[in-house]
């Protein structure tokens, strides 16, 4: 049953990604990507890895989907047509992946319990984290604490694409005197029901946020489906309104705090004699130490992904916004 | 807890019949309101239909108030979707049937006269 499921979700995933190659429409383009995220999503679930699925449910489908409208905005929405001969990239592609099957075929058979991933660090996670970090979701664990120098690594890029987007588009206020057409005002129904559920997501980010020790979720996915309730706001209310919920210029100082966050706590557990991100030296008790560090460090993961995502969504929205207007 | 069982799986099956024939009707359709009309109601059915099985099958714990959070937030959010599209629709200026069928009309019988 597991394999039936498993085959289908494949077969739908190779048709999605078909389709996006051949479809000029770049705005059915844009939805295909969203249903090939959530289809990767049901497979992770099917793999029993719940919390990738949470991620590329809330970053493949949600923010990035959002993100990539916003870029339609700006460019339009029809493929160009490409001129030049396919011939060559056509026989890069074969060689490239005749290599890279060819490459498979020395990898060690798929789920045999001797593989390599299997027998060098994922039995002492397996084995230890239970006593050494004490969490019990062991993803956690591993991404906050055993390898809390990769996280922090994610975070600095993270924070660097929002660099990139900034110094390429920037964030522009709109001068008083034009008269803020945006926002969907005919939808009186939207409006009602964005108020309504807005609170709900937020908490529920909150949740994701501070329960990602015990079950699914962390820093990640509680920034982005916080982004996602304020782009939710930007979208129905219009982006006079959410600059004055939270403004650009907060939310250049939020990104960076994250990032900062999590690396003092790295400095300060140097402070107090151990390596760079060693919590263990926090509290008196090692487990106790770990867990004040993992809450921190995905707190500046969760702040730095919230400022990041918005502030990007903001620089798209606010600048599709002026070209409306001339 | 065999009569729950069988309960719940009519439940199941009948959810997902209705969201396979609203996928149908997506495809066979005529035109866009139809179209929107069979996806949006036959969706909440089945959400319903289908919640309420896997309901069934939960022994009342953090499961079943899970459960119930994602049957309220899929009644709000699912026919509010529908909706802002087909007004959008509107919005932008696409007619439904009936009425593409009168503006024709009216338009021949000018050009008779």
């Amino acid at each position: 049953m597991a394999v039936l499921i498993d085959l289908v979700l494949l077969a739908m995933l190779a048709i999605t990604a078909l389709r996006v190659i051949f479809l000029k429409d770049l705005f059915a383009v844009v939805m295909l990507f969203g249903i090939y995220s959530f289809l990767s999503a049901l497979i992770f679930v099917s793999l029993d890895a719940v919390d990738v699925a949470f991620t590329e449910a809330s970053v493949g489908a949600g923010i990035s989907t959002v993100l990539m409208l916003g870029t339609l905005a700006l460019t339009g929405r029809t493929e160009k047509e490409n001129k030049h001969s396919s011939l060559l990239p056509f026989l890069v592609v074969v060689v490239t992946g005749a290599a890279l099957v060819y490459g498979t075929l020395d990898m060690p058979p798929f789920g045999h319990p001797d593989n390599p991933v299997h027998e060098h660090v994922a039995p002492r996670y397996i084995e230890q984290s239970p006593k050494e970090v004490g969490l019990p979701n062991m993803v956690t664990s591993v991404l906050a604490s055993y390898r809390g120098f990769d996280t922090l690594g994610e975070t600095v890029v993270v924070f660097a694409a929002a660099i990139g987007v900034m110094s390429l588009l920037g964030i522009r206020r709109r001068s008083e005197d034009e008269t803020p057409e945006s926002g969907l005002k005919e939808h009186q129904v939207l409006r009602v029901v964005a108020k309504l559920l807005i609170p709900f997501v937020v908490l529920f980010a909150l949740y994701v946020q501070f329960h990602g020790d015990f079950g699914p979720g962390g820093g990640f996915q509680a920034g982005v489906i916080a982004a996602a309730a304020f782009i939710l706001y930007a979208l129905v209310y219009g982006l006079p309104l959410a600059f004055q919920v939270i403004g650009p210029k907060f939310l250049q100082l939020l990104a960076p705090f994250g990032v900062l966050l999590y690396a003092s706590v790295g400095l300060y557990s140097m402070f107090k004699g151990g390596l760079f991100l060693d919590y263990n030296t926090l509290a008196s008790d090692p487990v106790a130490g770990q867990h004040y560090g993992i809450i921190i460090i995905e707190l500046g993961v969760g702040i730095t992904v919230f400022a990041v995502m918005l502030s990007i969504f903001y620089a798209f929205a606010s600048q599709a916004e002026r070209s409306n207007v001339q | 807890m065999f009569v729950l069982d069988i309960i719940s799986s009519v439940l199941l099956v009948a959810g997902v019949f209705f969201g396979l024939s609203g996928a149908i009707g997506l495809f066979k359709f005529p035109d866009f309101f139809t179209r929107v009309h069979a996806a949006s109601v036959t969706d909440s059915i089945a959400a319903i239909l289908i919640i309420s099985g896997l309901l069934l099958q939960t022994s009342f714990d953090l499961n079943t108030a899970k459960l119930i959070f994602i049957f309220f937030f899929l009644m709000i959010t699912s026919p509010t979707a529908s909706h802002a599209l087909a007004k959008s629709a509107r919005h932008g200026g696409l007619l439904s049937m009936a009425e593409r069928k009168t503006s024709d009309n009216s338009n021949t019988q000018e050009n008779q006269h």
